[in-house]
């Protein structure tokens, strides 16, 4: 499963966090530096896999944000990169083009997508058009 | 950003309210200095800000407050107490307003976590009420249910004990409606507390992996996946086989079938018959698909879940084998990498085929590929292609950027020296390509190669001479003296030279190397090696020179006459300074024969210049190997210059000839184990008796058992003193017995004092070998009581610094630390070789014993010293066993270093394990032992210790 995912910018600053397995805010703040630490690092033409202390942390990187998730070592990097994919072309689609600013702003908004497609770590909604409109629905 | 809420219309009655900045407000002036510290002061603000906002009455003030505490602490890790966000968080769950609704359950579920698990139980019932059909619209139902199970899907409800007990039967009806949030929540709330949940939820759950909507069965199928995953017990979900069996042949949904095969991957290893069942299914999928995802699951579960499937695996490995040749995809690369590293050692030849794939990519940018490319070739290795792979990968290193480089020795030492270099055939081959990989310029690696250098050396007879020489290339590099990597590396090759330095072939080259300038740049560990080394070349020179002497029959005197006309220098107060034409003449001479007269007197003279100065070194351990040196390059002069006064001709040679023979000895046996395979090739000399029982040898020695050989431990250091006083004034019997207690320490530590020790040895009831050694080296003690009490004057000036210095690591690297665990193999060989599997406890103790008696007899035999290495190279466990001890001895004594053995520890060290030279060595401690200088500084030593 997703243990927690992270939306880094390219100079390092946060812009958004979910956490899927219990980390207590200490824990947050090194797991974060330590990972930016890592992953900014990477050059465009490496893998998208990390191994970090015994997990692995599929990235990918859109425009100038990197959107991470941390999974078991036993778990499907391929499916985890999918999954990266499937939540940026829903965030796309929402904010219509969707800019790191879209990000800032509306944060809880992309709290509430990420929700409708992850919850408890795993992929519950693959279909966009059901994300979009629940998300829709929401919003009155 | 249109969307974003702006601050509430309605006015509450507090000023700070009216005012209220919203999140955009927020966000706008945390951007607006990007400095650090403006923003820490931004967020600073605004917490205070939010602290006031936060315990307004109205709803909507209370919920933008939430709102910009939510996103400070979950972006700014702004230190927010877990009670400040969940409390109104709880606070506003109640609301009828659905937005702020929303708002409190994200601040929930982020801020819950186990810390604050108190308040969770304020929210059970608003959680029950959301869960529960209301009388509102179905729609906004739905809504206010998939919140409250968002939330407890989240780590933190789940973690609370009391909520699957109040919630579990909530849950029920919107798993029978299929919903997937209920579902993950529910995995999570059976997780937490299976014997709550599980009675109620599981049913339901697994009948949402039946359910004809694929968004249910899919969620099932991961719930499941979560649930099975380890370190959980996957044999509850046995049963679910034929439901996750007819969804892995019927779903169309690869998130599903994915999940399914992770699941068939931790219960295929249960059940056998389940093996079967699934990998036509799994191989249909594998040759189908199309989405390399659910590809690379389908392999990773073939080769993890069903490896006796022959065709599945070939299959599974020529998918892999695509995905290590994808050029334009790194991911694919790796990933086939890694689905390989899976096989076992029974498909090694079918990964060796891709080799050449895997080579290349240890070229590759990315550190993940080439980790796991080297962890695969390392994988294939075995004593066949050792040299081929080794030779391959160190050619590799000089293109890698530094930490691949040394991952890449670091792996190649592993190998190499893995059950004591079990794959390695050829040493010559294995010591050039240590001296090789430690000239690789990258190398940080000295430390492993330094240990294997001199391991090597103790353990494989047949390497020796190539240890030699590639210790000579390393040493004769003043290059290598600048790098600190290498340090140990050479303190290895200075220490391999000096112990087997009758294989080098030119010994005055080597003690120039050891002298030469820049070893001043080593740290002092490492000079103190080199110092001792030199003084091993120059003793066995001496040996070489007065043994010539004596073959050739020439005149002895004149050799020595010469010597003396040299000595002058050396023995005025001042350090030798022989003149420079002198120097030149040696130094052209010396070439030709190095063990001419001037090749002798070259190389002492080149000592006293450069090791003179050292006696007046700060640091004790070079000091004290400088000062052991120049006393014995003065021992010889003193001699000569006796002779020429007072004694007769007659007496001259030989006494030189039996301080050179003395001291021959004190360097004479070989030291270490050898490697099992190596002890394989080494035949058993004549007239040893292998299985000839020695109880009777209990006799003899009965009387001393009583007697601890407490002087090995130094811990409590007041005890130990005393300890050992007592035991010098024991008869010189017992106290070469107790030397042979110290050599042989593995024997008797049984009382619980030692640490490490295995405590299946059994007590030693005899100690043949030093009581025979008595009445073989009589004639010898004369002279080793002659050497010290000369040498002495030299050089017991500053032990007692030595104290706490702590200098035990120079000689714990040179010595193979990984000796001890070796032992066991060693034994457990030798036990079931010589005696079978009956007397397992007295075995170990006997081999070594039969061993010390061949050795010592050939002791006794022999005097020449090279002949006992040839026979000693048969006797690993004595051996062994004599040089773990010692290092024992070394260790415990450095710590506390007792008064007593002032100034001639490390000698003592040297020689306990020496057969003739012991007792005199005796004698002298004994004597030292009461002379008043060393006595009164006793108590400087124990303050130091307190």
């Amino acid at each position: 499963m997703i243990n927690f995912v992270l939306l880094i910018s390219r100079q390092g600053k946060v812009r958004l966090t979910k956490w899927y397995s219990p980390y207590t805010q200490k824990e947050r703040t090194k797991v974060i530096r330590e990972l930016s630490g890592l992953i900014l690092t990477r050059g465009p033409k490496l893998c998208n896999f990390v191994e970090w202390r015994g997990y692995k942390v599929v990235y990918r990187r859109y425009a100038s944000l990197y959107f991470c998730m941390c999974i078991d070592a036993d778990d499907n990097e391929l499916e985890v990169l999918e999954i990266i994919h499937h939540f940026v072309e829903i965030l796309d689609r929402y904010f219509g083009s969707v800019c790191e600013l879209d990000l800032i702003f509306n944060f809880h908004k992309a709290y509430y997508i990420l929700d409708e497609i992850l919850i408890a770590g795993e992929l519950q909604e693959s279909s966009k058009k059901n994300v979009a409109r629940l998300i829709a629905a929401q919003a009155c | 950003m249109a969307s974003t809420p702006a601050a509430p219309a309605v006015a509450p009655s507090l000023v700070d309210t009216l005012f209220q900045r919203s999140l955009n407000d927020l966000v706008k002036s945390l951007r607006a200095d990007p400095s650090a510290a403006g923003e820490a002061v931004a967020v600073a603000r605004a917490l205070s800000e939010i602290h006031r906002e936060i315990r307004a009455p109205d709803a909507a003030t209370k919920s933008v407050a939430l709102q910009k505490l939510t996103y400070l602490s979950s972006l700014h890790f702004a230190p927010v107490g877990t009670h400040l966000l969940a409390f109104p968080a709880i606070e506003l769950l109640a609301s009828p307003h659905l937005p702020h609704k929303r708002l409190a359950y994200l601040a929930a579920s982020l801020s819950l976590h186990p810390a604050s698990l108190s308040l969770l139980p304020l929210a059970t019932h608003q959680l029950h009420k959301d869960l529960s059909p209301s009388s509102a619209g179905a729609a906004h139902q739905q809504h206010l249910s998939a919140l409250a199970l968002q939330l407890l899907a989240s780590p933190a409800a789940a973690a609370a004990p009391d909520l699957p007990v109040h919630l579990a039967h909530d849950l029920v009806p919107h798993l029978a409606r299929g919903s997937p949030r209920a579902i993950a929540a529910a995995a999570r709330v059976i997780a937490a507390s299976p014997s709550a949940a599980v009675p109620v939820l599981f049913k339901p759950l697994a009948a949402c992996l039946a359910s004809p909507d694929p968004r249910a069965s899919t969620a099932a199928a991961a719930a499941f996946c979560d649930l099975s995953a380890p370190p959980a017990d996957a044999t509850p979900f046995l049963p679910l086989a034929p439901d996750l069996y007819n969804l892995l042949t019927t779903s169309r949904s690869n998130w599903a079938l994915i999940k399914v095969l992770k699941v068939f991957a931790r219960l295929a290893p249960l059940e056998p018959r389940l093996a079967a069942r699934i990998v036509d299914p799994v191989c249909q999928l594998l040759t189908r698909s199309s989405a390399m995802s659910l590809t690379f699951e389908c392999i990773r579960t073939v080769l993890t879940a069903l490896p006796a499937h022959d065709a599945a695996v070939r299959l599974a490995i020529g998918k892999a084998k695509e995905f290590v040749a994808a050029d334009d995809d790194p991911n694919l690369r790796y990933l086939g990498l890694l689905a390989l590293g899976l096989l076992g050692p029974a498909y090694a030849s079918t990964v060796n085929d891709c080799r050449d794939a895997i080579v290349k990519s240890l070229g590759d940018a990315d550190t993940n590929i080439r980790q796991e490319a080297l962890h695969l070739i390392m994988g294939m290795v075995n004593e066949n292609n050792i040299m081929d792979i080794a030779g391959m990968l160190i050619s590799h290193v000089a293109k890698s950027d530094p930490e691949f480089a040394n991952d890449i020795l670091g792996a190649v030492l592993a190998a190499c020296g893995h059950n004591v270099y079990e794959m390695v055939v050829d040493f010559d081959w294995y010591v050039s390509l240590l001296a090789d990989m430690a000239r690789t310029l990258l190398c940080a690696q000295g430390d492993e190669i330094g240990r294997q250098l001199v391991d090597v050396g103790l353990r494989v007879r047949d390497a020796r001479p190539e240890l030699v020489r590639s210790a000579r290339t390393l040493l004769i590099d003043p290059a290598l003296l600048g790098n600190h990597f290498l340090f140990p590396v050479l303190s290895a090759a200075a220490w391999v030279s000096g112990e087997y330095v009758d294989l080098t072939k030119d010994p005055v080259e080597l003690v120039e190397a050891l002298l030469q300038p820049r070893t001043s740049l080593l740290p002092i560990s490492v000079r103190a090696v080199y110092i001792h080394a030199v003084f091993k070349v120059i003793t066995w020179c001496f040996s070489v020179y007065v043994g010539r002497l004596g073959d050739s029959g020439m005149a002895v005197d004149v050799m020595f006459d010469r010597l003396a006309a040299d000595q002058t220098v050396g023995s005025e107060s001042n350090v030798a300074l022989v003149s420079g034409e002198e120097q030149d003449i040696g130094a052209s001479t010396v070439r030709k024969d190095p063990f001419s007269h001037e090749s002798i007197l070259y190389m002492i003279n080149l000592i006293q210049t450069t090791v003179g100065p050292l006696i007046n070194c700060n640091e004790v351990e070079v000091q004290e190997r400088a000062l052991n040196l120049i006393g014995f390059v003065h021992l010889v002069r003193e001699i000569q210059e006796l002779n020429k006064r007072n004694v007769a001709d007659g007496d001259k040679p030989s006494r030189l000839e039996e301080l050179v023979k003395t001291m021959q000895t004190v360097f004479c046996q070989e030291l270490g184990p050898v490697s099992v395979n190596a002890q394989m090739k080494v035949a058993t000399p004549d007239g040893l008796i292998l299985n000839e029982n020695l109880v009777e040898l209990a006799g003899i020695v009965s009387e001393d058992d009583t007697t601890p050989s407490t002087s090995i431990f130094f811990y409590p250091c007041s005890r130990h003193s005393a300890d050992t006083r007592d035991e010098l004034a024991v008869s010189i019997d017992s106290s070469s017995l107790s030397e042979h207690r110290k050599r042989h320490g593995l024997f008797y530590l049984q009382t619980g004092k030692t640490e490490d020790e295995p405590n299946d040895y059994p007590q030693a009831n005899d100690s043949l070998p030093s009581s025979s050694n008595n009445s073989v080296n009589d004639d010898k003690l004369k002279t080793a009581e002659l050497v010290f009490a000369g040498k002495k004057s030299t050089a017991t000036k500053s032990r007692p610094k030595v104290v706490k210095l702590d200098t035990e690591d120079f000689l714990s690297s040179m010595m193979p630390s990984a000796n001890v665990p070796k032992e066991d193999p060693l034994s457990g060989a030798l036990r079931d070789v010589l005696l079978g599997s009956d007397a397992k406890a007295l075995s170990s103790q006997r081999a070594s014993d039969i061993n010390l008696e061949g050795m010592l007899n050939k002791t006794s035999s022999n005097e020449s010293s090279s002949q006992q290495i040839e026979n000693l190279g048969s006797h690993p466990a004595s051996r062994s066993s004599s040089r773990t001890s010692k290092q024992q001895n070394h260790d415990k004594e450095k710590g506390t270093n007792p008064p007593e053995s002032d100034g001639k520890e490390p000698r003592k060290h040297r020689s306990s394990g020496r057969s003739g030279h012991r007792q005199g060595k005796h004698k002298h401690r004994e004597k030292s032992s009461t002379q008043p200088d060393t006595i009164p500084q006793a108590p400087v030593i124990q303050d130091f210790l307190l």
